[in-house]
C-alpha cells in the first residue's frame, strides 16, 4: 500500500491569476503599449512574389525622403538564423531572393507611420521570377530552382525521417485485422489576439534593449546576438505581457531582429507593430499535412504494428521543421503499446508562409488518423472502441518500442471516467440518425527533454528568489507567462513551500539582465521544469528560515514546520515565530536572503538517429468523448458536449488547468469546424480574422472536465503538463462522433458542411447503411 | 459635424477638448495621442473587438470609428470603467472566474459585458453569447468569460 498523496494549503485549489487585476483594468503592459522618447516607427516591405531572385533593390529615393532615418536591405545583416541550430536558413531580411509572398525584402525607420509607408512605396525592386512550388509534391524530386540550397539532393525536401522498429511488413502480411486512414489536413494558424510587436533601443553605453512579444526570450536573445554580432551580455531582452502565443511567438522572428537592427542604425528607439494581415503571412502555424496511417492488430485485439507516412508542407523556412518531421511519426507511440513501428516522414519547403510549432505541435494530425483507424479497427472486430484502447494501454513505468520512458500514466482512469460520464454504453451506436458519440484519445510530452540551444548539462530552468526586510519575495525566472498562468503557478509554489500569503510573492517581469535562464514557453515544459526549479529555490529559503526560527525558539530545526505565515513546533502550534521574525533573525548574518533553484532532466532516449525527438520527463494522457448533432440537410453540425478526461498528474491550479482544457478544445475544434489557411497556388487568400474562421462563443460545446491523474513521481508536487495535450483528443473525438452520427469517415480537415454533405451523398450512392454495424 | 475646430467630447466622465484631424481614427486618438493604452489594437479591421469602447453607452469598435464622430458624445474606455480603487463588479468576476488568460482581449470583453449588464441586468446565456460574439478570445474558449458575466448577472 502506498501512502495517500499529500494535500497542500494552496496548490490544487483554484488560484485566480496574480496579474488578473492588471489585465481587467487595461493596466497590463504589452509591447505595443511601450512608448520611448523619440521613438521611430519601423515598417517592413514584403515580397509580392512567391519566389523570385532579387536582382536589385534601389532604396535611394526612400532614404532621401524627409523624416526617414534608415532603410535596410538584406545585405546589411545577412547572418542566417533559425530556432534550431542545425537549420539556420532564415535571414532578417531576404538576401538574394524572396521565398514567399510576405517575405521581408526591405525595412524602414521613420518619424511616423505615414512617412514610413511613403518610404516603402519608393523602394524599387527588380526581380527575376523563379518557379513557384506551392505544393510539397512538387518538391520531392530534383527541382530546377530549389527554394534553399540545403534541400535534400537538389529537391525541396528540408528533412526526411525514416525509422523502423521490428518488422512491420511481416506483421501486416499475417495480421487478422488492419485499418488504413489517409488524412489530409489544411494548415491552421495560432491567431493570438495580440499582433506581433517589438520595441528596440540602442543606448550610448553600448547596450541594446529589446522588448518583444515572445514566448522564448532566451532564444530571441541568442538570435539577436548571432545576427547582429553583439555579445549576449550587451543585449537586454525584456518580455512584457504577451497576448497569447500558442507556438507562434516561439521562433525568433525576423521582425524582431529587424527592429533591433533599425535601432542600431538610427540610434533611436524603434517600434515595429506587425499588422494583422502580416501576422498571417508570418504564420509558423500547424503544417498542412498529408498522412497515411496503417494499423495492424491480432485476432484478440492486440495492436501489432503502425506503418505511418507523412508529407509535410513546410513553407519557406525550416523553423521547428526537423522536430515537426519526427513528431509526426513518434508522437503516435502513445498512449498504446505498439511493438512494431515504421515511419517515413518528409517535410518539404514550399513557396508559402512558413509553418512551425503550434499548440500540440506535431502530435495533432497523426493522432487524428491513428484514432480514426482505431475506431475502424474496433468496428471490424466487433469490439467497443474503449475496450480496444484499454486492452492496449501503455502501463506505468514502461518503455515504448522507440524507447520513450513512460513513468506515470492514468490513461486507464481517463478511459473509465469518459466512458461512464458520457453514458457511452447506453448511447454509442444507439442514437438516432444525425446524432453521434465518438471517442478520441491522446498523449503529449510534458516538456521536451532536449534543450534546443545549449548543452544538456546546463539546467533547463533556474529560479531566483530574493527576500529583504520588507518581507516581500521577489521571484526571477525567464519562464514566459503568455497567459497560461505560469506566473501564478510560480508564485503559488513559492508561497506553498514557505507557508506565506500569495500576496507576499512578486514574480518579476522577464528581463535577461536579472532573470536566470529558463527556456521559455514551448513544448509544454513550464509547469514541470520551472515548477521543480521554483520548489528547489523555495526549499533553500525555507531551510534558512527554519534554522533562524530554531535559534529564536531554542529548538532543533527538525522539530519545526511552516504554517500560515508562521514557523511552528510540529504538533505544538502555540510555540512558534512569525515569518517576519524568522526572516529578520536570518538576515542578521547575511542580509537579504537569496536562493537559486534549478532543474534539468536526465539523459533519455535510445542511441539511434533521432532518438531524442519526443523524449520527455513525463507525458500527459487524454480520453475525450464528443457528442455531435448533424443537420443532414445542410451538413452543418454542432458539438453539443465534450467529456474531457485528462491526466495532468496533480492539477496545481484548477482554474488554469480548466482554462487550458477549455481553450484547447476550442482551438482543436477550430481545426475541425472550419479553420484553414486557404491558398490558391502560393497566395494566402484569407489573411484576416474575418475570413479565417475561429469558432464563435455559440459554437463552443459544454465541456465536462474530468481530472483523474495520479501524482507524477518527478513532476513538481505531482504535476504534468496541461497546455497542449488537451487539444489533441478533441479532433478525433469529433471525427469519430460524426461517423456514429451519419456513417461517414471524414479524413480531410476541416470537416466543413459541404464535405459532410458530400460524404453523406457518397455513402448513400454506395448503398452503405449509416450505422456501420 | 466634421468641423475643423477642436474636438469636444466627454472622455471617461470628463470634458475633453483637443485638436484632431478629420481622418483621425478614434483608436489612434486614444492610444497614440492620449496614451489610453488599455484599449487594444488587435486587427484594425473591426474583426476582433479588442478595441471596443463605449460611445454614449453602446459598445463601439474604436478602430472603425472616425474620432470626429464622437463630437459632443460621451466615450468610456476601460480606464473609465475602472474605479480609482479596486475593481468593478464585472472586473472582479473576470478575475475570480479566471476569465482572463493572456488578457489582450480582456478590456474589450469587460467593456462589452459592462454595456450588456447596464442595459440588461439579467441576461440569458444566449443573450450573453450574442453580446460577446463580436469579441474574439483565443485562449479561454469563452467558457469562463460567460461564467463571469453570468455571475454578475446573478448578483442582486
Amino acid at each position: 500500500m502506498s501512502a495517500p498523496p499529500p494535500s497542500y494549503r494552496l496548490l490544487g485549489r483554484s488560484i485566480p491569476y496574480v496579474e488578473g487585476p492588471l489585465k481587467v483594468t487595461g493596466r497590463a503592459e504589452y509591447t505595443d503599449d511601450i512608448q520611448r522618447p523619440g521613438m521611430l516607427v519601423g515598417r517592413l516591405l514584403r515580397s509580392p512574389w512567391p519566389h523570385a531572385r532579387l536582382t536589385s533593390i534601389d532604396v535611394r529615393a526612400a532614404r532621401a525622403l524627409p523624416g526617414v532615418y534608415a532603410v535596410l536591405t538584406g545585405e546589411r545583416y545577412p547572418t542566417p538564423f533559425g530556432v534550431l541550430p542545425i537549420t539556420h536558413d532564415e535571414t532578417a531580411i531576404a538576401v538574394g531572393k524572396a521565398r514567399y509572398i510576405g517575405d521581408i525584402i526591405a525595412a524602414v525607420a521613420a518619424q511616423d507611420e505615414a512617412t514610413a509607408e511613403a518610404a516603402l512605396s519608393l523602394v524599387r525592386a527588380e526581380v527575376e521570377p523563379l518557379p513557384e512550388y506551392s505544393d510539397p509534391r512538387m518538391g520531392v524530386g530534383k527541382v530546377s530552382d530549389p527554394i534553399h540550397a540545403r534541400g535534400l539532393m537538389g529537391s525541396n525536401i528540408q528533412k526526411e525521417v525514416v525509422q523502423h522498429f521490428g518488422d512491420v511488413d511481416a506483421v501486416f502480411a499475417h495480421a487478422a485485422f488492419t485499418a488504413r486512414v489517409r488524412g489530409t489536413f489544411a494548415g491552421v494558424t495560432h491567431a493570438f489576439t495580440e499582433p506581433l510587436a517589438t520595441v528596440a533601443e540602442a543606448t550610448p553605453d553600448g547596450r541594446l534593449t529589446v522588448w518583444s512579444a515572445t514566448q522564448v526570450p532566451h532564444y530571441l536573445h541568442r538570435s539577436l546576438s548571432e545576427v547582429l554580432g553583439i555579445p549576449m551580455h550587451r543585449i537586454r531582452v525584456i518580455k512584457p505581457e504577451v497576448g497569447g502565443g500558442f507556438g507562434g511567438k516561439s521562433d525568433p522572428l525576423p521582425h524582431e531582429i529587424v527592429c533591433a537592427a533599425l535601432a542600431l542604425e538610427t540610434g533611436r528607439p524603434v517600434k515595429i507593430l506587425v499588422d494583422r494581415e502580416d501576422v498571417f503571412y508570418t504564420n509558423h502555424g500547424r503544417h498542412p499535412t498529408q498522412n497515411d496511417v496503417r494499423i495492424a492488430a491480432s485476432a484478440d485485439g492486440t495492436l501489432l504494428a503502425y506503418d505511418i507516412e507523412a508529407l509535410i508542407d513546410g513553407g519557406a523556412w525550416s523553423s521547428f521543421g526537423t522536430v515537426t518531421t519526427y513528431y509526426n511519426g513518434v508522437l503516435a507511440m502513445g498512449p498504446y503499446r505498439v511493438p512494431n513501428f515504421r515511419y517515413k516522414g518528409r517535410r518539404v519547403y514550399t513557396t508559402k508562409p512558413p509553418s512551425g510549432a503550434m499548440r500540440a505541435h506535431g502530435g495533432t494530425n497523426v493522432r487524428y488518423s491513428v484514432e480514426v483507424a482505431l475506431d475502424m479497427l474496433a468496428e471490424q472486430m466487433g469490439t467497443d472502441p474503449f475496450d480496444l484502447r484499454a486492452r492496449n494501454a501503455l502501463p506505468p513505468n514502461s518503455k515504448t518500442v522507440n524507447e520513450f520512458r513512460i513513468t506515470s500514466t492514468s490513461f486507464l482512469k481517463c478511459l473509465a471516467a469518459a466512458r461512464e460520464k458520457s453514458g457511452w454504453n447506453e448511447r454509442f451506436r444507439r442514437l438516432p440518425y444525425g446524432r453521434g458519440l465518438g471517442l478520441g484519445c491522446g498523449f503529449y510530452i510534458s516538456g521536451s527533454n532536449s534543450p534546443i540551444h545549449f548543452s544538456p548539462k546546463m539546467p533547463q530552468s533556474t529560479v531566483h528568489l530574493k527576500v529583504d526586510m520588507d518581507g516581500g519575495i521577489a521571484v526571477h525566472s525567464m519562464q514566459a507567462d503568455i497567459g497560461q498562468g505560469s506566473n501564478t503557478l510560480l508564485a503559488a509554489i513559492v508561497a506553498e513551500v514557505l507557508g506565506v500569503d500569495l500576496e507576499r510573492v512578486h514574480v518579476q517581469r522577464v528581463d535577461s539582465d536579472v532573470s536566470p535562464v529558463d527556456l521559455g514557453s514551448y513544448s509544454s515544459r513550464v509547469t514541470f521544469m520551472m515548477g521543480n526549479a521554483a520548489r528547489a529555490a523555495a526549499e533553500q529559503l525555507k531551510a534558512r528560515l527554519i534554522a533562524a526560527a530554531a535559534e529564536l525558539l531554542g529548538l532543533r530545526a527538525e522539530e519545526l514546520e511552516v504554517a500560515q505565515e508562521r514557523i511552528e513546533r510540529s504538533g505544538h502550534p502555540e510555540t512558534g515565530v512569525t515569518f517576519l521574525e524568522a526572516l529578520h533573525k536570518a538576515m542578521e548574518t547575511e542580509g537579504a536572503l537569496v536562493a537559486s533553484g534549478s532543474f534539468q532532466t536526465g539523459p533519455m532516449g535510445g542511441s539511434f538517429k533521432g532518438a531524442r525527438a519526443g523524449t520527455a520527463p513525463s507525458y500527459s494522457f487524454a480520453a475525450y468523448v464528443a457528442d455531435v448533432e448533424v443537420d443532414v440537410e445542410t451538413g452543418e453540425y454542432r458539438v453539443r458536449k465534450v467529456w474531457a478526461a485528462f491526466d495532468c498528474g496533480r492539477p496545481l491550479n484548477r482554474l488554469a488547468v480548466e482554462g487550458q482544457i477549455q481553450g484547447s478544445i476550442h482551438m482543436g475544434l477550430g481545426q475541425v469546424l472550419g479553420e484553414s489557411m486557404n491558398y490558391r497556388g502560393s497566395r494566402l487568400f484569407n489573411p484576416s480574422l474575418l475570413e479565417y474562421k475561429i469558432p464563435m462563443p455559440q459554437q463552443m460545446p459544454e465541456v465536462e472536465i474530468l481530472l483523474v491523474g495520479d501524482d507524477d513521481p518527478e513532476g513538481p508536487f505531482g504535476a504534468k503538463e496541461a497546455g497542449e495535450g488537451p487539444l489533441i483528443a478533441t479532433l478525433p473525438a469529433v471525427g469519430n462522433a460524426l461517423y456514429d452520427a451519419v456513417g461517414v469517415r471524414f479524413t480531410e480537415l476541416p470537416i466543413t458542411p459541404d464535405r459532410v454533405l458530400r460524404g453523406i451523398d457518397q455513402r448513400v450512392k454506395e448503398g452503405r447503411p449509416w450505422k456501420g454495424a | 459635424m466634421l468641423s475643423r475646430g477642436p474636438l469636444r467630447f466627454q472622455l471617461n466622465g470628463h470634458p475633453a477638448e483637443l485638436r484632431c484631424e478629420p481622418s483621425r481614427i478614434l483608436l489612434d486618438l486614444l492610444r497614440e495621442d492620449l496614451h489610453l493604452t488599455g484599449t487594444k489594437r488587435g486587427c484594425d479591421l473591426g474583426t476582433c473587438g479588442c478595441c471596443t469602447v463605449l460611445v454614449d453607452g453602446r459598445p463601439t469598435l474604436s478602430c472603425l470609428t472616425l474620432a470626429r464622430l464622437v463630437e459632443g458624445r460621451s466615450v468610456d474606455t476601460i480606464e473609465g470603467l475602472s474605479p480609482a480603487q479596486g475593481l468593478s463588479p464585472v472586473q472582479r468576476a473576470f478575475v475570480e472566474h479566471g476569465a482572463t488568460q493572456c488578457g489582450f482581449c480582456t478590456p474589450g470583453f469587460v467593456v462589452t459585458a459592462t454595456a450588456l449588464l447596464n442595459a440588461h441586468p439579467h441576461p440569458s446565456r444566449d443573450e450573453i453569447e450574442r453580446a460577446i460574439s463580436g469579441n474574439l478570445c483565443r485562449c479561454t474558449g469563452y467558457t469562463k468569460i460567460v461564467e463571469a458575466i453570468q455571475a454578475v448577472a446573478k448578483e442582486p
